[in-house]
């Protein structure tokens, strides 16, 4: 099982702040998008150009390996400080 | 030290302990940013602050380590609110002391560069129009690009 969690603009868009999601064998990020975007047209925007994706609260990109128990994040560009 | 929190900091408590424990540094630089009443062409009445707790903390730790890299720093202080935050109120501090002013002006500089493009916090600004989710700027990013 992994948790996937949203924010902000995302969040809202997707109507969704987080998930728990069956997770066997090892996949990547982008493998992850394209189980998604297999169940539904709303997940389409997770592939929007500017998607940041994080795992384990660290940014990283598409091609990340995703195991067991992970926490990963899509947001859209941060706008802090 | 990191702070993210709801409340509002004292720039003066801040300084205070920064020069407290500034030990044989020469410089303390501050940067304290504001919620500006407008963007663009629209009036603001106030700010919503959301970020990613846990990642947030972990992503300004990481942006103070790498300033300890490139910069001879003593100490190094960050707040960032998050939540409401009405115009003109205070929403961001760094401080950072060293023995030579010009490792604190720069690294002063980098953190905050670095939090505007890493940091996971999004603001959302009360305008006459409603909520609007604020958009990220190019030069942001060109900015941290330059270090």
């Amino acid at each position: 099982m992994i948790q996937i969690r949203f924010f902000a603009s995302l969040r809202e868009r997707l109507g969704l702040s987080s998930m728990n999601f069956e997770y066997s064998g090892e996949k990547t990020v982008n493998e992850l998008m394209i189980e998604l975007i297999d169940k539904g047209d709303r997940w389409l925007l997770l592939k929007e150009q500017d998607v940041l994706i994080a795992v384990n609260q660290t940014l990283c990109a598409k091609d990340a390996n995703i195991n067991d128990g992970d926490e990963i994040a899509f947001f859209p560009p941060v706008t802090g400080g | 030290m990191i702070s993210v929190q709801t409340e509002d900091f004292d720039h003066c408590i801040e300084y205070k302990a920064l020069r407290e424990n500034a030990d044989s540094d020469g410089a303390i630089v501050t940067f304290t940013g504001l919620v500006r009443d407008f963007n663009i062409d629209r009036s603001v009445s106030n700010i919503v602050v959301e970020h990613y707790p846990g990642m947030t903390e972990k992503s300004l730790m990481n942006i103070c380590s790498d300033a300890r890299k490139q910069w001879e720093l003593g100490q190094v202080r960050i707040i960032h609110r998050v939540g409401t935050i009405e115009a003109s109120q205070q929403i961001v501090f760094v401080g950072v002391t060293s023995k030579h002013r010009k490792d604190s002006f720069e690294a002063a500089h980098y953190i905050m560069d670095a939090l505007k493009t890493k940091a996971p916090f999004w603001k959302q600004e009360a305008t006459s129009k409603g909520m609007e989710w604020v958009a990220s700027k190019a030069s942001d990013e060109a900015a941290y690009k330059k270090w």
